[in-house]
């Protein structure tokens, strides 16, 4: 097995601990800031939706405000916002490189995003279920976990689905400013050194790693879906 | 029961106000059916939605028993409207829950055990007629089991009034038929109010008590359903009684100039209108017989409602012009309205 992968990536012989470290480095850069994320950038989607004009909880300012910084954020291209969160990555987690200090520009770079995807998912649901749970007499928090959230499973997953893949891409960029992982694998060793075959390697377990992003995603809509 | 004080809804657009809802009155009584007939766009939706402040009115006052609604705050409104059940147009069932969720739903954090809901949703579901279905989701249910789905659900938490928001609209006419009938049984079984909104006349005739006729944000013309049907005062009454018969379509037909509506000489067609008082006695026989005139009945429809008959006969009467007069004389005398409709 072994000899086959050398034989198929020459170089791996040499660097395959390395490479299977930058493959641990993206996968908990993944996991850590995608679940992160997750959590805000829902929050974010749902206080965008209830805030929203005719809103359940509606509040101009609140939704002014969230909207236009996740409008801000988005339009910022990411490779400048991970130099521009290094300061508050070092006052939160202590660090600016690693894979410590990718999280919080990872955070930054998903949940505006995330945010505005869990806002469409939401919104799918229709205004008559929210009438009927409050005709029920369901308090606002009710409504946002029992109807909006509840009902939009399969609509979230699709979108997390989405945004985790788009994760996986933002990590190979985090890479680039000394976080580590595949991306910056891929530049050091396949790029500067020339070693085209590490450079494959890397795409294949990124690929991996979509499709199985992907999958779970999928069993998770087919199984909420009814 | 339920009343309405002076009660008025207005939307802000940006460009002007829509007064949806202006100055209703309204009193509801216990254990009736009560429905509100109007075309879209009356404000009937609008008027529905303030009973259990679903739309909060800009000004006035909700009744419900003793209760005034404008003056709760969140809480207490809440307790309120689990006490006012509601059904809608398109149902409004969750799609990621079964029948027995969507049942269920209104029962959480009513201090209810685990097995007492179960028993109770399973003793609704029996109600409607969907036991087996407890399991299902709404998607494998047909337009009429997801009506019967919604009313168990509304009646989860023993409510004493039942709002029906056009619940048979979206439905053909015998599912329609299917869902009145038990709408029927769980205001004579459970002595639930019900108001119901609609634009059919047949609902209304079919299952209510009182109706209201519906237009521009007012209710034009209120009361008992026989009496709307046999004497309705304002045009858009006439206008909805008009939609249950097919009464209008002489008119059509004299348009046309249709055979039947061809008249020879010495003859005079006439609408012959009937209330409850005068449908039983033979009185065409009778005065045919006694001014020796000919009638021939070519058009009818009479209707019966609660018990009681009434309705209109299109009839040709054939004979000297005098002795005419005088049958139709006649018919007035007994009560019968009489209209010509077309001279030979």
């Amino acid at each position: 097995m072994l000899d086959l992968i050398y034989q198929i990536f020459p170089h791996m012989e040499k660097f395959g601990n390395e490479f299977v470290a930058s493959i641990f480095q993206t996968f908990w850069m993944v996991i850590l800031s995608g679940v992160i994320s997750f959590f805000i950038g829902t929050f974010f989607g749902v206080v965008l939706t209830v805030t929203k004009k005719d809103g359940i909880m509606q509040n101009k300012i609140v939704y002014t405000l969230i909207d236009k910084a996740i409008n801000v954020i988005r339009s910022i291209p990411f490779i400048i916002l991970i130099i521009m969160v290094i300061p508050l990555s070092r006052i939160i987690v202590g660090t600016g490189i690693g894979v410590s200090g990718a999280i919080i520009p990872l955070i930054f770079g998903t949940v505006p995003f995330f945010a505005r995807q869990i806002e469409t998912a939401i919104a799918e649901v229709d205004k008559g279920l929210i009438e009927a749970a409050q005709s029920m007499g369901s308090s606002p928090i009710e409504l946002i976990f029992r109807v909006y959230l509840k009902e939009s499973i399969p609509s979230i997953a699709r979108v997390t689905m989405v945004t985790a893949v788009n994760l996986v891409g933002l990590t190979a960029m985090a890479g680039a400013v000394g976080a580590g992982g595949l991306g910056d694998f891929a530049i050091r060793y396949g790029h500067q050194r020339a070693m085209t075959d590490m450079t494959y390697a890397c795409v294949l377990v990124i690929l991996l790693m979509v499709s199985i992003i992907q999958m779970i995603g999928n069993i998770i809509i087919r199984k909420t879906t009814h | 029961m339920i009343c309405l004080e002076n009660v008025s809804k207005t939307f802000q657009t940006r460009e002007r106000n829509v007064h949806a809802v202006k100055n209703v009155d309204l009193e509801i009584h216990e254990h009736e059916i009560f429905g509100l007939i109007g075309f879209s766009g009356a404000g009937k939706s609008t008027l529905i939605r303030c009973i259990n402040l679903l739309e909060r009115p800009t000004e006035g006052k909700v009744w419900i028993g003793k209760t005034e609604l404008m003056s709760l705050n969140e809480k207490e409104l809440r307790d309120v409207r689990k006490k006012i059940g509601m059904i809608f147009q398109h149902f409004n069932l969750m799609k990621s829950r079964t029948v027995f969720e969507n049942v269920a739903f209104g029962l959480k954090g009513s201090g209810l055990k685990k097995e007492e809901i179960k028993k109770k949703v399973l003793s609704l579901l029996e109600m409607v007629e969907l036991k087996d279905r407890a399991d299902s989701y709404p998607s494998q249910l047909s337009g009429g089991q997801k009506q019967r789905v919604a009313i168990a659900r509304a009646l989860a938490n023993d409510p004493k009034v039942l709002l029906c928001d056009e619940a048979t609209s979206a439905l053909d006419p015998q599912t329609t038929q299917s869902i009145l009938k038990l709408l029927k049984k769980v205001n004579q079984d459970l002595g639930i109010t019900i108001v119901l909104i609609t634009h059919e006349m047949a609902v209304i005739k079919e299952i209510c008590d009182r109706v209201g006729v519906m237009e521009d944000g007012q209710i034009k013309e209120i009361g008992e359903v026989v009496e709307i049907f046999a004497n309705p005062q304002e045009e858009i009454t006439k206008n909805f009684v008009a939609t249950t018969s097919n009464l209008s379509k002489i008119y059509d037909l004299i348009h046309e100039n249709a055979e039947i509506t061809q008249l020879k000489k010495n003859e005079q067609m006439v609408l012959l209108g009937y209330s409850s008082e005068n449908a039983n006695q033979a009185l065409i026989s009778k005065v045919s017989r006694e001014n020796n005139v000919d009638a021939n009945i070519i058009f009818g429809n009479v209707e019966v409602l609660h018990q009681k008959s009434f309705g209109n006969l299109v009839v040709t009467f054939n004979g000297q012009k005098e002795d005419i007069r005088s049958a139709l004389d006649k018919l007035e005398k007994y009560g019968v309205k009489v209209e010509v409709i077309k001279n030979a």
